[in-house]
C-alpha cells in the first residue's frame, strides 16, 4: 500500500516541474496539469491497479464489487461535493455528520412518531436543513469567528439534540420500520430505490452478467445514492465553473477582502454555501434511511472528516479558493474503493485508517505544489 | 492655487474631515478630480492618503464636510456603491485573487451572463474574447485568459487591475501606489498606462509617495500632511524639487533625495 501512494507526489511533481521547465511544452499537458483534480485522478487509477494486482481475483471488481464500492463511494460523495465547494469557498463544516443523523431522526420521527407521510417528513428535513445551515452561516460571518470552532460546536449540538430527542420520545436510538408498506412508493424508490435495472435484466437475459436460478439478474440495479452521488456532483461542479456564484466561491475563498471590494456578495456566498453542506448531508440520510428503512441516532458519525477527506483529496485547499467539485467525486471513489478493496483483499480493516491518514498527508502535498505551479510566473 | 479647468469635478470633496474616534485622520480637506486630469496625491506614510481614497471610494464616511460626484452631493454605503458612480478604486492589493483566471478576475462581480435561470451562466467565452482584446490594446499579450493571475508579473498584475476599472466603466479611477511595489521598467508600463487612461477622459487620482514617478505623469499636485492639506498645485506652479521640499520638509531633504534620486535613476 506504502509503496502505490508514495509513487504519487514523486509523478505528479516530476510531470508539473518538467512541464514548467520547458516553456512550451503541449498545451494540453498545461491544462491538464493546472486542474485540481489531477491528483486525484491519478490516485484513483494506482488504487485501482493496487487492488487490480493484489485483489483481481477476489470479485472486487465482479459487477458485485463494483457495485458495492460504488455506494460507498456515492454516500460519501453526496457529502463531499458540497463539502468541496464551502472549502473553496474558505470555511469548513464539521456539523455534516451530526446533520446526517439529525436529519435521519427527523425522518424517521416524523413517519413513525407523528404520523406524517413520508414525503413531508422529508420535506422537514430539509427545511431543517436550510435553516441550520443559514445558522451556521450567520454565525460564522457575523462574528467572524472561525467555521471549524462554530460548526464543531454544532457538530456537538446536534448530535446531543438527536440522541436527546430520540431517547426522549421512542425510549431508544434507533427507529425501524419507517418505510413499512411504502416500499414501492416514489419518494422511497426515489431516494433509497435502485436505478438501471431493467438494463441489467436486459444484460443478464442476453447473457452478458450472472444470473439467479431463476433468471433474475445477480445484481438488478445500482444503489439510487449512485444517481444521487452524479447529480449532486454535477450540479456543484456545474455551479463551480460555469456560474457567476462559482466565480464568487473562488472568490469569497482566495481572498474576501478583495472579492468584497469587488462587489461580491460574500456573506451571502458562505451562508449558501453552508446551506448546501447541509442539504447533501440531508440528501445522505434520506437515501440511507429509505433504503434500510431504518434510521439510528449514530449515523454519520465521523462523516464531516471524510468528507473534508475527499474533498482535499480532490484537489481542494484547505485555505480556500482553489479545488474542485469533480476531484471530490474522485477523491469520495478512492475512499470507498479503498474501503471495500481492503475488504477483499483480507487486509486488516484497521489497516484503512493508516492509509487514509497517509494518503490525506500526501494529498495535501501535492495540493501545495501545484497551488505553488499553478501561480508561478511563466 | 490651482484651479486647472473651470468644467464641474467628477468628483469633488469640500473641507471633510474624519475622525476615528478622537484619532484626527483627515482635518478640512478639499479635493476635486476632472476628467483627462491626472491628480497627484503626495504625502509621506501617515500623512492620511489611505484615509483619503478610502473616503472616495466609499469604505469610510467622512465625518464632517460634503462629496460631490458631478455636482451632486453623494454619501457612499460602501465600494459598491462609489462603483456604481462611476469611482473605481485599484488599491495595492489589487483586489485580484491569484490562484483565480485572469478572466475570472476580470469579471468578478460582473460576471457576463448567458441563458435563462436557472441554467444562466457565466458566459465565459465572451469574457475571455474580452479579456484578450482589452489586454491586447494595452500591450499585453496573453497566451490564456485563463492562467491564474498569479503567473503575471506585478506591472502586468497593476495593468490588469486599471484595465479592469476601466473597462467596467469607471469615470474617476483610483490608484493607491501603483508603482510602489514595482521595478522601473514595470513601473515605465503602468505609468504609460495611466496617460493612456487620462486621454480616454478619465480622471486619475494617483497615489504615492515617489515624486519621480508622479511628477511625469502628474497634471495636479495636492500635498498632504498629517491629516491637513499643503494646498494644490497645477504643475506649471511648482517644480518637482519644491514638491519634494514641500513633501519632506528642509532637513530631512538630503538623505531622501539620495534615496529616491538612487532608486528612480534608470
Amino acid at each position: 500500500m506504502s509503496l502505490t501512494t508514495d509513487d504519487k507526489p514523486a509523478e505528479t511533481g516530476a510531470g508539473a516541474a518538467s512541464a514548467a521547465r520547458n516553456g512550451h511544452s503541449p498545451r494540453l499537458m498545461v491544462r491538464l496539469l493546472r486542474r485540481p483534480e489531477l491528483g486525484a485522478v491519478t490516485g484513483t487509477v494506482l488504487v485501482f491497479a493496487f487492488f487490480a494486482i493484489t485483489a483481481g481475483n477476489s470479485g472486487i471488481f465482479s459487477l458485485m464489487g463494483v457495485a458495492n464500492f460504488l455506494q460507498v463511494s456515492a454516500q460519501l460523495g453526496i457529502l463531499a461535493a458540497p463539502v468541496a465547494l464551502l472549502m473553496i469557498g474558505g470555511e469548513f463544516d464539521l456539523s455534516v455528520g451530526s446533520m446526517v443523523g439529525f436529519a435521519s431522526v427527523t425522518i424517521g420521527l416524523g413517519v413513525t412518531e407523528f404520523g406524517l407521510p413520508i414525503w413531508l417528513a422529508l420535506g422537514i428535513a430539509f427545511a431543517f436543513a436550510i435553516i441550520i445551515g443559514t445558522i451556521n452561516g450567520i454565525l460564522v460571518v457575523r462574528t467572524g469567528l472561525p467555521s471549524f470552532i462554530v460548526t464543531l460546536a454544532g457538530m456537538f449540538i446536534l448530535r446531543g439534540l438527536t440522541l436527546a430527542i430520540t431517547r426522549t420520545i421512542t425510549g431508544r436510538t434507533q427507529i425501524p420500520y419507517i418505510t413499512e408498506g411504502h416500499e414501492n412508493s416514489f419518494i422511497v424508490q426515489l431516494f433509497g430505490g435502485k436505478f438501471g435495472t431493467s438494463l441489467f435484466q436486459y444484460l443478464g437475459d442476453i447473457g452478458w452478467i450472472a444470473v439467479r436460478p431463476d433468471g433474475r439478474a445477480l445484481v438488478n440495479g445500482l444503489s439510487m445514492s449512485i444517481a444521487w452521488w452524479i447529480v449532486v456532483t454535477a450540479i456543484c461542479a456545474w455551479i463551480l465553473a460555469r456560474t457567476r456564484f462559482g466565480n464568487w466561491i473562488f472568490a469569497a475563498g482566495g481572498d474576501a477582502d478583495a472579492a468584497r471590494n469587488m462587489g461580491v456578495p460574500v456573506a451571502r456566498v458562505k451562508i449558501l454555501l453552508f446551506v448546501g453542506t447541509m442539504l447533501g448531508a440531508t440528501i445522505f440520510a434520506a437515501a440511507q434511511v429509505l433504503e434500510a428503512g431504518s434510521a439510528d441516532t449514530l449515523r454519520g458519525f465521523l462523516k464531516e472528516f471524510q468528507a473534508i477527506i475527499a474533498a482535499v483529496i480532490g484537489g481542494s485547499l484547505l485555505t480556500g479558493g482553489y479545488g474542485s467539485a469533480i476531484g471530490a467525486a474522485f477523491g469520495a471513489l478512492i475512499f470507498g474503493t479503498v474501503e471495500m478493496g481492503i475488504f477483499y483483499t483480507g487486509i486488516d480493516s484497521d489497516w484503512f485508517q493508516v492509509f487514509l491518514g497517509g494518503m490525506l498527508l500526501i494529498a495535501v502535498l501535492v495540493n501545495n505544489l501545484v497551488r505553488r505551479k499553478a501561480t508561478e510566473a511563466r | 492655487m490651482a484651479q486647472a479647468a473651470d468644467s464641474t469635478p467628477i468628483v469633488e470633496l469640500r473641507n471633510v474631515s474624519k475622525r476615528f474616534g478622537s484619532v484626527v485622520a483627515l482635518r478640512g480637506i478639499s479635493f476635486a478630480a476632472r476628467a483627462g486630469e491626472v491628480h497627484c496625491l503626495l504625502g509621506d506614510n501617515g500623512a492620511g492618503k489611505s484615509t483619503l481614497i478610502k473616503t472616495l471610494s466609499g469604505v469610510h464616511t467622512p465625518t464632517e464636510g460634503e462629496m460631490l460626484v458631478q455636482g451632486r452631493p453623494v454619501r457612499f454605503s460602501s465600494p459598491r456603491d462609489a462603483l456604481d458612480h462611476g469611482i473605481a478604486t485599484v488599491f495595492q492589493d489589487l483586489s485580484m485573487i491569484p490562484l483565480m483566471s485572469i478572466t475570472r478576475n476580470f469579471f468578478l462581480g460582473r460576471e457576463p451572463v448567458k441563458g435563462a435561470f436557472p441554467f444562466r451562466r457565466f458566459d465565459m467565452q465572451a469574457a475571455d474574447a474580452i479579456v484578450a482584446e482589452e489586454l491586447a490594446n494595452i500591450g499585453i499579450t496573453l497566451r490564456d485568459p485563463q492562467q491564474a493571475v498569479g503567473t503575471l508579473s506585478g506591472g502586468e498584475r497593476q495593468c490588469v487591475a486599471i484595465a479592469r476599472a476601466v473597462y467596467h466603466g469607471a469615470k474617476v479611477l483610483i490608484l493607491d501606489e501603483p508603482t510602489s511595489a514595482l521595478g522601473v521598467h514595470q513601473a515605465g508600463i503602468v505609468l504609460r498606462y495611466v496617460a493612456q487612461a487620462r486621454a480616454r477622459g478619465l480622471a486619475v487620482i494617483f497615489i504615492t509617495h515617489n515624486i519621480h514617478h508622479a511628477y511625469p505623469v502628474g497634471d495636479t499636485f495636492t500635498l498632504l500632511n498629517r491629516g491637513t492639506s499643503l494646498g494644490t498645485f497645477a504643475k506649471s506652479e511648482i517644480t518637482e524639487t519644491q514638491v519634494l521640499e514641500m513633501m519632506a520638509g528642509g532637513r530631512e531633504l538630503q538623505q531622501m533625495r539620495a534615496e529616491l534620486g538612487a532608486e528612480a535613476t534608470g
